[in-house]
């Protein structure tokens, strides 16, 4: 590989370590600081699980949901009326609030999938619906979830928001860090070097694997190289947890569902239909594939996942309003476009995605340090929207295939 | 004047990795018919390309000379502006405008005030009548046939006061008949003194109108043939095409016709999908023996896609009735997979449009119609897949570095050859071919016919669809001729010629 093709491959990946860098330097190392980074991931959970159930619907031709702010409003005042005006068990209602957001997702792509109203058309009438409905839940109020100790709302709180405690661990050492002398929670660097050793097993097994049946092999230094830097990013990001409460719970509901998408699209035949269905709608149903079936997942597993981040939303922030998850439809489809997905379909991963929405998120997390208002932050995640695509579309016709 | 109206000299095109035009000349005298022959990916369409400004100046290297001035065209519009307009392949045509709209597109009428409309469908109406089109301008692209739209095109090109007219593949989706007619407007510009390059790959078209042939190989002129006299031997340019002979035009194969059918229909109707009440197919019975490949002919439009694809899965039409059997079973498929299932498959005339997903590898267009098969548990082996692919890479000599390219990469004729490997991968019992070779090489052409033969020495069936007699003659065992969706005769491949395929058909248009 030269190094024409490797920033071509790796372009946001690039893009991301010099925004980091840049943002590093900017606040004078203030975001390297381990409750930036910590809080980096809690506060774009809601973007990253939403970014993957969007990829899902870009993939099938450049169709996005409008609906998703707007689901994690109605799932959130669903959630917090539940657990302040009923008191009911805090798993209960996660339950009801996920199945009731697939039944969403399930009224979506039925009109989409099977009655072929254009997705657009079809979601945009979804955010007004359940911003309404959502709105209407509220009474057009704050509702606040309680947290006093022992109440259901703790009990909801900690399932999403809190911090992983191993109790013996994680209080026995302390050290002098970032000027302040803190807590090392172990538990959090631990599981960074069991991912770390992990990664490096799995991809020695797959080598020997490989070898043995005599397929061909991405060369060991390249293959090993990404694993290690990986492995050093773990370690180091992992360290800077244990420098600051641990693992957000968080954290782990993210990972399993970006892990999951990852599984999906990249290695079962389901995935597959999804870039079948982008790549050419017609074909595809000739190949004895349920099209209409592909966009009806798509969309009941885009509402699933809006009604999952409602429910992380409300925990992290502790109340929903009637404003809660404005907008937040954008940012996913910014992550799914700055991540190198196709506005026509067909292709993108969740890889790609994910450092998309990496990406928008230090700009924002990197913004707000330096204390610029809200209004710049727009500014620039238009701007890199913009750039990205344009990048995308021109650096895709000079390699176009020849004529 | 000069000798030539245009010359090309030593015109070099790269694409990264690729030497498309290697020293390419092209003399082409004024009022001649000039035909460009070659396989597919012999530079033909890049040559036109190149000279049409779709490639600007600089990006090749070499001389255009037109009319005796050296041109550096940088767009389109340049060379439009000295009267060389070319057509392509694919229709550039708006479905949801008007003829006339269509052919000022980016050219308007402009009156005081925006678009001057009656003068823009009075000279459309001029336009047309030049080129034998009897339609009302203010009727809509996507209400007339695939021949008529072609004319719209030429008619579009006369509108730009076109000196230079360059056609690619004109006839390509066109009938017969169409085709003759389209030839002999051409023919009729040439005598008034307009000049044409003409793309084509059927060798008979251009032994018809063609005055000089210009035959490119891999990015390189090999000659130009004179044809005065219009009666070239077609195996005169193939030999330059290939450059080898190509004694046998279609491989030789046992007949062996077992007793047992494969595949039979019979009372078979189909509906138009909007007009309900538009019977497509009529009443169609046929039958397909294990071992033998049955021929299809007919003129565009007489209902043999839509037969085929009604057959599999419903994938065409409402209203469907009749029965099927395979094996001698009765069946009823409502969906592709049940079809696929039930071991048929229907390998698309439209490989770009219905076939192949042209920006996936090729590894993942072959598993697609039967992806479970390199799945466990609905996680896909890639190294199986992998391993699929090249198989079917080796067996159908498909050219490719890698199973991992892009389809979309591929010439026409190894696109082809990925579709058959896709339904061949699907393991059917009956294979419906509709269009084969349609806009392949001759040498391509040979290689599917091979797998044809391959195919049925198993025991399968094959349906083949085509629009070339030719080829029908010389490949089926048996013929069925149909025509406004109705089956008009049958008869064995030995007793058939073109002659009573045509009259079967014109003789059932009288009824």
């Amino acid at each position: 590989m030269n190094v024409k093709t490797f920033i071509k491959k790796y372009t946001m990946v690039i893009a991301l370590v010099v925004v980091f860098i840049f943002f590093a330097i900017w606040t004078d190392q203030k975001l390297l600081l381990a409750q930036n980074l910590s809080n980096l991931l809690i506060q774009n959970s809601y973007v990253l699980v939403l970014a993957c159930g969007m990829l899902m619907c870009i993939l099938t031709g450049g169709n996005i949901d409008l609906s998703v702010g707007s689901t994690v409003c109605l799932i959130g005042a669903v959630a917090a009326q539940m657990l302040t005006k009923h008191n009911m068990n805090p798993i209960a209602v996660i339950c009801l609030c996920l199945l009731f957001s697939v039944l969403i997702g399930m009224w979506q792509g039925f009109w989409i999938g099977y009655i072929h109203i254009p997705p657009f058309i079809c979601t945009l009438a979804g955010m007004f619906l359940f911003r309404g409905f959502g709105r209407a839940i509220l009474e057009s109020k704050t509702i606040a979830i309680t947290q006093s100790e022992g109440s259901v709302g703790k009990k909801f709180l900690d399932i999403f928001a809190s911090y992983i405690d191993v109790p013996g661990l994680d209080h026995s050492w302390t050290i002098k860090a970032e000027d302040r002398t803190v807590e090392v929670k172990l538990s959090a660097f631990i599981l960074g070097i069991v991912i770390a050793v992990a990664l490096i097993a799995i991809t020695i097994l797959n080598r020997a694997k490989k070898a043995k049946k005599g397929y061909k092999q991405e060369p060991a230094i390249s293959q090993f190289g990404k694993i290690l830097v990986i492995d050093a990013l773990v370690l180091a990001y992992t360290w800077k947890l244990a420098l600051y409460k641990g693992i957000p719970v968080m954290a782990i509901w993210v990972l399993a569902v970006v892990c999951i998408y990852a599984f999906i699209t990249s290695k079962t035949a389901f995935g597959r239909y999804f870039y079948a269905v982008g790549g050419n709608e017609k074909a595809t149903k000739l190949s004895g594939i349920n099209t209409n079936k592909v966009y009806f997942m798509a969309y009941t597993s885009m509402s699933l996942l809006a009604g999952l981040s409602g429910l992380l939303v409300a925990a992290r922030v502790g109340s929903v309003n009637g404003d809660t998850g404005n907008s937040f439809e954008m940012d996913a489809i910014g992550s799914c476009f700055i991540g190198g997905a196709s506005a026509y379909g067909g292709s993108g991963t969740v890889g790609g995605v994910m450092v998309g929405a990496i990406l928008l998120g230090v700009i924002n997390q990197g913004m707000s340090i330096k204390g610029l208002d809200n209004n710049w932050q727009y500014v620039v995640k238009g701007g890199v929207l913009l750039i990205a695509v344009i990048f995308d579309v021109v650096s895709n016709k000079k390699t176009g295939k020849a004529g | 004047m000069a000798e030539f109206i245009l010359e090309m000299k030593k015109i070099t095109k790269e694409f990264p990795g690729v030497k498309a035009l290697d020293n390419v000349n092209l003399q082409v005298r004024p009022g001649e018919i000039h035909a460009l022959v070659g396989e597919n990916g012999a530079g033909k369409s890049t040559l036109m390309n190149v000279l049409s400004g779709t490639y600007p100046y600089g990006t090749y290297s070499g001389d255009i000379v037109y009319n005796g001035e050296e041109c550096q065209f940088k767009t389109l519009h340049d060379s439009e502006e000295k009267g060389i307009v070319i057509i392509h392949q694919e229709l550039a045509l708006i479905p949801e405008l008007s003829i006339g709209e269509n052919m000022f597109l980016g050219n308007e009428r402009k009156g005081r005030f925006g678009i001057d409309w009656d003068r823009t469908y009075h000279e459309a109406g001029e336009h047309m009548r030049q080129v034998g089109l009897k339609e009302e301008a203010t009727t809509l692209i996507k209400d007339i046939g695939t021949g008529k739209q072609q004319l719209v095109e030429i008619a579009k090109a006369l509108s730009k006061n076109v000196k230079l007219l360059i056609l690619d593949e004109p006839t390509s989706s066109l009938n017969e008949e169409d085709s003759k007619m389209l030839l002999d407007l051409l023919l009729g510009f040439k005598k008034e003194g307009m000049t044409s390059i003409i793309i084509s790959h059927k060798l008979n078209e251009i032994s018809y109108v063609a005055d000089k042939i210009t035959v490119l190989r891999d990015g390189s002129t090999i000659e130009t043939i004179d044809n005065a006299d219009h009666n070239i031997d077609e195996a005169r340019i193939i030999r330059g095409m290939v450059g080898r002979e190509l004694s046998d035009r279609y491989p030789s194969r046992e007949h062996n016709v077992s007793d047992k059918v494969g595949l039979e229909v019979s009372g078979w109707t189909v509906h138009h999908p909007i007009y309900t009440e538009k019977k497509v197919v009529d009443n169609v019975s046929f039958n397909v023996r294990r071992g033998e490949i049955v021929g299809f002919s007919g003129l565009q439009g007489a209902g043999r896609t839509e037969l085929a694809m009604s057959i599999f899965g419903r994938s065409y039409g409402t209203g469907v009735s009749g029965k099927l059997k395979i094996d001698g079973k009765e069946t009823e498929l409502k969906s592709v997979r049940s079809a696929i299932e039930a071991g048929l498959a229907y390998v698309t005339e439209d490989r770009k449009g219905n076939g192949l997903i042209l920006s996936e590898s090729i590894a993942k267009n072959t598993t697609m119609s039967r992806l479970e098969k390199v799945c466990s548990k609905g996680i896909i082996n890639f190294d199986k897949e992998n391993a699929v692919a090249n198989d079917y890479k080796e067996k159908l000599k498909t050219k490719t570095p890698s199973v991992q390219q892009a389809v979309g990469n591929l010439s026409g004729g190894n696109q082809q050859k990925v579709l058959l490997a896709k339904w061949m991968f699907a393991d059917p019992e009956v294979l419906i071919l509709d269009e084969p070779t349609r806009g392949i090489d001759v040498g391509a052409k040979y290689e599917i016919y091979c797998i044809m033969n391959d195919l049925v020495a198993q025991g399968k069936s094959v349906v083949m669809i085509s629009s070339e007699m030719p080829e029908l003659l010389g490949m089926c065992d048996r013929i069925y001729v149909m025509n406004e969706g109705k089956m008009v005769a049958e008869m064995p491949a030995s007793e058939a010629t073109q002659e009573k395929i045509m009259s079967a058909i014109l003789q059932s248009d009288k009824k």
